[in-house]
């Protein structure tokens, strides 16, 4: 029975072929548009949510306020404000898991032939903890090559890549950061692209001490650039913050009513306010997806109505054959959901394709979920009974004689 | 003994109107038994085509008994009526009324759709009634692909294929010339002498002279009732 009336619902759709694919269109369109805004909504997220575990959770960065020398003001960061005891007395606060003091600066580092000009961080071991990093070859350094203030480094992929090329092994090697010789200790493993844009594997990590005293020199003693300090988890978050702030104005002797000479910066509400904008982004995508959608449902409910006022006479036929109301309203209902199905199947399979073209052609990251799929698929098959069944069951309510007689 | 298979007695029907209810069947009673042949004429608003209706449970009375098969329609519902037309009645109209769109197969098999047959079960009955009407050759033809004569034997063949204990046909010649006209009579001829109960509305007296009985309508009473001489003659 079912069988027969899916066939009968094939063959009526094929009685007017024009207006069966206009009115599938609809459906096409809206599913595949639905199908690709998903793709690259997600995409995005996926990105997004990528470049922040790359950079460690539940993170602060402390940095240090702007100098100003004869008038001229300098960027947070430049002041010698902070310094290492600072860095440690954070770590004894009650919300904080770990902290690292970091330094950094621009430097040209050579190999062989090669020069390249990178980011150079000087930092502590715990760094590598926090940020969740390891050492794809080779080893990281440790609190010895702090206190000896060794000449070791570790270098990020691109740094590799620009100074060794694909053939040598940088293991062991010698290269010159500022003209001192340093010795590769190890790789680090490739974290991408941070949630700002920068390549976060431009960059060579040395010992903090290495740094302050052999790169950076001209520094106050033990003062560094900022402190990268990790909450416990991230209901401490808050807390952690307002604790940080206390305990520095507080060592640096800052006044009430006085602005301080640092400033803390909570990472992971930028990430979060980053990953929110993506999600809000995606879906506002797949809502004006989504209109497309219920047009296209409405065109379905637009043309069955039509067919129902133009197969009258063949209703009040079926009817007085021994046709029941519930096999009118099958019938018609079934044409609505072949329509949408059969739609959605083709814009699934467009939705797809112009995903996979936008990730060739635009390079942009997307994913495509079964999810994503089965609710475009699912959305499908109720838009169809949602619009078809208005116009089926206008057509099971027929008065069997009046549908006999309609011309 | 014989069996009534239709029982009316005290039968209305009003239609309401803009102008207000109008009444087009006023207490009919009448009595069919199995096997009868009749035939129903009148003029045109004269209810035949109404009682018809009601006689086929497309329609139901305002008011009175109508048993079918000694079964009250009244107290039935939708699904249990469309049973009745499906499986008791057989349907001949006078435009054929076939679907367009199907083959003569899929026309004569639709009964059975809605009866719950196998597809292949469906084919065969079909295929074995079509040859009856001797449609044998045109099988998965088209209706607009053959004649009108051929066309109301396709829906005969319909009528017929849940072997229905009667078959109603409204003005079954009436887009038929006299030759095909006769054929068709021939038809049923052979069909009630099977013993199925054939009820026509007709106006054409050639027609009416093929039933045993003859009934006549006029403005929604039954004013004659009477068993047919030339019948009795002829066969």
């Amino acid at each position: 029975m079912f069988f027969s009336m899916l066939s009968e619902a094939w063959h009526a759709m094929g009685a007017n072929r024009l207006r069966t694919f206009l009115t599938m269109l609809g459906m096409v369109i809206g599913v595949s548009a639905v199908v690709l805004m998903m793709a690259i909504g997600e995409g995005a997220q996926q990105a997004i949510k990528k470049s922040i575990d790359s950079m460690g959770s539940n993170l602060f960065v402390i940095l240090s306020g702007s100098s100003s020398t004869s008038g001229s003001r300098t960027g947070s960061g430049n002041s010698s404000a902070l310094n290492i005891n600072d860095a440690n007395a954070i770590g004894e606060l009650d919300d904080i898991a770990m902290i690292a003091p970091i330094s950094t600066g621009n430097a040209q580092i050579i190999y062989a032939g090669n020069n390249w000009n990178t980011v150079i961080i000087g930092t502590a071991p715990s760094y590598f903890s926090i940020r969740g990093w390891n050492v794809d070859s080779g080893n990281l350094f440790t609190e010895t090559d702090i206190r000896s203030a060794n000449r070791v480094a570790l270098i990020g992929k691109t740094v590799v890549e620009n100074l060794f090329g694909d053939d040598v092994d940088p293991i062991g090697k010698t290269i010159r950061i500022k003209k001192s010789p340093f010795m590769v200790l190890g790789v680090l493993e490739a974290k991408g692209q941070s949630f700002d844009g920068r390549d976060q594997d431009d960059t060579i990590i040395v010992p903090i001490t290495t740094a302050q005293r052999k790169l950076f020199g001209n520094q106050i003693p033990g003062s560094v650039r900022m402190i990268m300090a990790q909450a416990k988890s991230e209901k401490y978050m808050e807390t952690a913050e307002n604790a940080i702030n206390e305990l520095i104005r507080q060592r640096h002797n800052i006044r009430e009513n006085t602005e301080s000479d640092f400033s803390i910066r909570n990472l992971t509400a930028m990430a979060k306010t980053a990953s929110d904008t993506a999600r809000t982004m995606s879906m506002l995508l797949g809502a004006i997806a989504s209109i497309s959608l219920l047009v296209g449902g409405i065109g379905i409910m637009n043309i069955m109505l039509v067919s129902v006022t133009e197969r009258t006479r063949e209703i009040g036929i079926r009817m007085a054959i021994g046709a029941r109301e519930k096999d009118i309203l099958l019938q018609f209902l079934l044409e609505a959901c072949v329509i949408s199905i059969v739609g959605c199947i083709i814009g699934v399979g467009l939705g797809l394709g112009g995903a996979l073209m936008v990730k060739k052609m635009a390079g942009a990251e997307i994913l495509i979920s079964m999810q994503s799929i089965a609710l475009a698929f699912s959305v499908a098959a109720s838009v169809g009974v949602f619009f078809g069944y208005y116009p089926a069951s206008k057509a099971a309510k027929l008065h069997p004689i009046e549908a006999l007689r309609y011309q | 003994m014989i069996n009534n298979v239709i029982e009316i007695s005290g039968l209305y029907k009003d239609y309401d109107t803009v102008a207000g209810v109008f009444p087009v069947l006023k207490d009919v009673n009448l009595t069919i038994s199995e096997g009868d042949y009749v035939a129903i004429m009148g003029p045109s608003g004269s209810g035949k085509s109404t009682f018809m209706n009601i006689l086929g449970c497309l329609d139901r009375p305002t008011q009175g008994e109508y048993k079918l098969d000694h079964q009250s329609i009244k107290s039935l519902n939708g699904n249990e009526l469309a049973k009745l037309r499906n499986k008791t009645i057989g349907f001949v109209f006078q435009g054929f009324n076939l679907l367009s769109r199907s083959t003569l197969l899929d026309n004569v098999s639709l009964p059975l759709v809605y009866a719950n047959d196998s597809k292949m079960l469906r084919d065969e009955k079909s295929k074995k009634l079509l040859e009856k009407v001797g449609l044998g050759q045109y099988l998965n033809s088209k209706p607009n692909q053959i004649s009108g004569g051929q066309e109301q034997r396709v829906a005969i063949a319909r009528a017929l294929i849940n072997q229905p204990r009667i078959i109603l046909a409204d003005e079954p010649t009436g887009n038929l010339d006299s030759k095909t006209s006769e054929e068709i009579m021939s038809l049923f001829n052979t069909l009630n002498k099977e013993g199925i109960t054939i009820i026509i509305v007709t106006h054409e007296n050639d027609i009416a002279d093929h039933a045993s009985r003859q009934i006549r309508f006029l403005d929604g009473r039954i004013v004659d009732d009477r068993r047919n001489q030339k019948f009795e003659e002829i066969y």
